[in-house]
């Protein structure tokens, strides 16, 4: 996957990425990572195909994005597995029938065969035995394996996680992290992860790229970003309140809006 | 100032006329897609008839109490009014010509708006704020193709099959009150209404109109659900709206077709 002087806005005053460059090479798990707000969903839904950019290019899976019509974009998007912030299981279907959605619409696969695919989806998530609950039954943690395996079930070349470790408890995030670590190498897919979980991204990605108000400020492999000398990503892996990014959104004069009077 | 403030006025009043008339293009261009992308929901018709039990079956009860109660009340009505006249046998009659033409349509689609229609705008709002309408499109699985068609075209024939349900069992409460409790003669409560009702004039207009109804509301409801913002409160809103913009279209629409059917010598 490669992005070439890529510029998106939804208006012109306001660009949300400005020219953003990246190569992803197959096999790779890559993580894209910076504060909320900084422009990673958008980049990533530029990669699905959802957003047109308004200058550069995005070749995904061979195609160039912004040229392709409704169906070369479903076309592409039947390559490529997505795992949502929550999940966002159909909650009028069972487990088995979240994971089996895509095979019954783009195969046409006789019920058996589904059914051993469907199983072999949710073994490898380690919810064959939840097959039968309904997405409300299911805690956090599982709710995004069932996601994951969902977004497996048609084999993608590419898998995109949209901040795959939002509010997951220790045991369920380090699930996460092994599964998508190891669906990546044994599927020989391709991973993007847009996350700011930054100390526990570093440790499952093969490259890092930083994003700061629309920018890839700095990129790196995780030990790299990890002694980086750039202010914003240390202020970013530390985790810490002073930096580049104030604490303080700006405000006016604090004296005057507690109307102090001035000597 | 004062000069300001009517500009201002205006102003807001030109926006929200061209906001209005933008959205029903939005909401045109939306239904031609819908129609244009149906394939799946007919080719593949067990969606679409999933989609009847929810909006069709599960309405019954709502459907067959109203129109029992709507029939009695009729009934009631309708003899105390017809004996002044001496013409207390007519009053099948007019009982099956008030619901047929007007009452069985409209109340069943006020109803339908209510229950079913309140529920299409909601369950589409819902998930498209949970992302699951964005994860389908993500699986390359259009949305209007595969969850608002069939819900659109369950709608649609819904309404006439629970319209001709609500007139059946308002008739049903019109004899249970004229004939069996106050003693209207049954054979002349039944033969009258057989010759004065007339299949093509009344009962055929009377699905057309149930069947205007249908799209109407359902047209309404998938849209609304599929614009909603993707919040609790924009969910909220949606399906309030669905509720009010509905029942003022089944009133108006009601007008529509009433003066085209009915008036101009057409129907004796």
């Amino acid at each position: 996957m490669e992005i070439r002087g890529l510029s998106f806005a939804y208006d012109r005053a306001r660009p949300v990425l400005r020219d953003i460059n990246l190569a992803i090479p197959r096999g790779a798990v890559v993580g894209i990572m910076g504060q909320s707000g900084c422009g990673k969903t958008t980049l990533l839904r530029v990669i699905m195909g959802a957003l047109r950019p308004s200058a550069g290019e995005a070749r995904v899976l061979g195609h160039a994005t912004r040229g392709l019509d409704h169906d070369g974009l479903y076309a592409m998007r039947r390559k490529m597995g997505m795992l949502f912030q929550f999940g966002a299981l159909f909650t009028d279907m069972s487990v088995y029938e979240n994971v089996a959605f895509p095979l019954r619409e783009h195969t046409e696969l006789p019920e058996d065969l589904l059914n051993d695919l469907v199983m072999m989806k949710l073994h490898a998530v380690g919810l064959r035995g939840a097959a039968h609950l309904r997405p409300t039954e299911l805690s956090g943690g599982m709710a995004r394996r069932v996601a994951l395996a969902r977004s497996i079930a048609l084999d993608p070349q590419l898998i995109l996680y949209d901040e795959p470790f939002t509010g997951l408890d220790p045991i369920s995030f380090g699930v996460i992290v092994r599964l998508i670590r190891e669906l990546n190498d044994s599927l020989g897919a391709t991973s993007i992860m847009v996350t700011h979980d930054v100390q526990e991204a570093l440790g499952v990605v093969d490259y890092v790229y930083f994003m700061a108000a629309g920018k890839v400020i700095a990129e790196g492999k995780p030990d790299e970003i990890r002694a980086s000398g750039e202010p914003f990503v240390r202020q970013f892996v530390n985790g810490s309140a002073e930096g580049p990014v104030p604490f303080h959104y700006p405000a006016a004069d604090y004296g005057a809006d507690l109307e102090l009077a001035t000597a | 100032m004062r000069v300001a403030d009517l500009r201002a006025r205006v102003e807001r009043l030109g926006s929200g006329v061209t906001s209005h008339v933008h959205r029903l293009g939005f909401a045109s261009r939306f239904l031609a897609y819908l129609v244009l992308h149906s394939g799946t929901a007919l080719r593949r018709f067990r969606l679409t008839i999933a989609e009847i039990y929810f909006a069709g079956v599960l309405s019954l009860v709502i459907i067959l109490v109203s129109g029992l109660f709507v029939g009695m009340v009729l009934a009631l009505q309708g003899y105390e009014t017809l004996q002044r006249f001496g013409a207390s046998e007519s009053l099948g009659v007019l009982v099956a010509l008030s619901l047929v033409r007007e009452l069985g349509p409209v109340v069943a689609g006020l109803l339908f708006a209510s229950r079913a229609g309140s529920a299409i705008t909601a369950e589409i709002g819902l998930m498209k704020a949970t992302e699951q309408l964005s994860a389908m499109e993500m699986m390359a699985v259009d949305p209007i193709a595969r969850v608002v068609a069939p819900r659109f075209w369950g709608g649609v024939l819904s309404m006439p099959l629970l319209a001709g349900l609500f007139s059946a069992m308002g008739i049903f409460g019109g004899y249970l009150v004229g004939v069996q409790l106050i003693g209207v003669d049954a054979g002349a409560f039944w033969s009258q209404m057989q010759a004065a009702v007339d299949v093509r004039n009344d009962i055929w207009n009377g699905v057309i109109k149930s069947l205007v109804f249908g799209v109407a509301v359902t047209w309404i409801a998938v849209f609304e659900g599929y614009d909603a913002p993707p919040t609790a409160e924009g969910v909220s809103r949606a399906t309030t709206r669905t509720v009010v913009t509905s029942s003022l279209a089944i009133l108006f629409l009601d007008f529509i077709l009433t003066a085209l059917m009915f008036t101009g010598g057409n129907h004796q």
